[in-house]
């Protein structure tokens, strides 16, 4: 199972991030686990400066804006 | 130009809504759809070009610029990349991270963030049209001083002693491998590419900011046709003196972004407010909001939070001062 994790503040951006992945994983049958994350030493730790960003198993794959539908997609899909 | 839009508020409220031009209600809504339709139009051009411009433009690139930069030019350099940078308020703390833990110094950092929410490309151009080119100007030049000053000033009281410990770590580190890993290498992006960005953009900032300018257009329409002439100039003209910081003070329970206090800043000023007065009031509305300095908690002690705080409210009744003296010269 893929561990997704949502780096921000907590702010509208961020949480419709999460909602994205979590709904577009249902939609596509894939099991995943989505977490948000607003520690600002954790994010800092990822290197990351624009928020939302999305860290799929400790790999940052993403930031600075709510990610597109196909993005999400090829991410689900990918092994 | 922007007559079309005087035409299309003339049509809607004398001709569809059968208001009188003499009355005070007809007055008032003929001020707010002109104000409403002419500000988003402008809003989509604008946000939308500027997007195409800036479109390769990221903090992980001001970042990489300004670490190992001398202090001298730093704070300026902070304060414009700022003034220019598109980046939402929510990433503040991120970034304030980002750029401490490349070394570069807190007051550049604090440069930058102060500038950030007092100067953007919508703000500019809004200002542009609904207050002219020399009211603009100062704007930006008082703008970006503020942010060089405070910058420069924390950097001299050693503000980074008063950073939360990890922060405080994280800035040493920095400081101590010096050789910057230029993350990013600069590559032209394709138009398509930008274009892609600047529509989403446009549609982002929009959906941000389209309330606001219903907000502060409507506040603007309500002076402009309710308070009577005069008493503005009369009660708050600028023989009092008390009247610049309180409404520094009056500022910062409100809070909107620059988008919406625009629209109330041209009608406080056609109402007769003096322009220091005005300046100091938009300037705290948009900077210095609790929400956002309760953020920042999480990587400053109180005391510094607390400096912060009250160099900006320092600033701008300073700021509304000058201009109060200097107004007539303007």
């Amino acid at each position: 199972m893929k561990q997704i994790k949502v780096l921000g503040s907590g702010c509208t951006k961020c949480t419709k991030t999460a909602e994205l992945i979590d709904k577009l994983a249902q939609e596509s049958g894939v099991h995943v686990n989505v977490t948000k994350e607003t520690d600002p030493q954790v994010i800092m730790r990822y290197g990351v400066m624009s928020t939302p960003a999305v860290v799929i198993d400790e790999q940052l794959v993403h930031s600075g804006s709510i990610p597109h539908r196909d993005q999400v997609q090829t991410w689900l899909t990918q092994e | 130009m922007f007559a079309i839009f005087t035409q299309f508020a003339d049509w809607l409220t004398y001709s569809i809504f059968g208001l009188s031009p003499d009355s005070k209600l007809g007055d008032a809504v003929h001020f707010f759809i002109e104000d409403v339709s002419k500000i988003y139009a402008l809003l989509i051009v604008m946000i939308y070009v500027v997007a195409l411009l800036r479109a390769s433009l990221n903090v992980e690139r001001v970042r990489d610029y300004l670490s190992g930069k001398n202090r001298g030019i730093g704070y300026l350099l902070g304060s414009g990349f700022g003034a220019i940078t598109p980046f939402c308020s929510c990433s503040s703390i991120p970034v304030f991270l980002g750029f401490t833990s490349a070394g570069i110094p807190v007051g550049i950092t604090m440069s930058f963030l102060l500038t950030s929410p007092l100067i953007n490309e919508v703000a500019i151009l809004l200002l542009m049209s609904l207050l002219g080119w020399k009211f603009t100007l100062l704007y930006v030049v008082i703008g970006i001083s503020v942010g060089t000053l405070g910058g420069f000033f924390l950097d001299s009281i050693k503000a980074e002693r008063w950073l939360q410990s990890f922060a405080a770590k994280a800035l040493a580190q920095g400081q101590q491998n010096d050789q910057t890993n230029h993350s990013q290498t600069a590559t032209a992006m394709p138009l398509a590419q930008r274009h892609e960005f600047a529509k989403d953009e446009t549609l982002e900032i929009f959906s941000r900011v389209w309330k606001w300018v219903i907000i502060g257009v409507g506040l603007g329409a309500a002076l402009h046709g309710f308070v009577p002439d005069g008493w503005i100039e009369q009660y708050l003209g600028d023989g009092q003196w008390w009247s610049v910081p309180a409404a520094v003070l009056l500022g910062i329970p409100l809070y909107s972004n620059a988008t919406g206090v625009i629209p109330v800043m041209e009608s406080l000023i056609i109402n007769g407010l003096p322009i220091g007065t005005t300046l100091a009031f938009c300037m705290s509305t948009v900077a210095a909001s609790f929400p956002e300095f309760i953020l920042l908690k999480q990587v400053m002690q109180w005391r510094l939070l607390a400096t912060v705080f009250l160099l900006l409210l320092v600033s701008f009744t300073a700021v509304g001062w000058i201009f109060n003296a200097f107004s007539s010269f303007l």
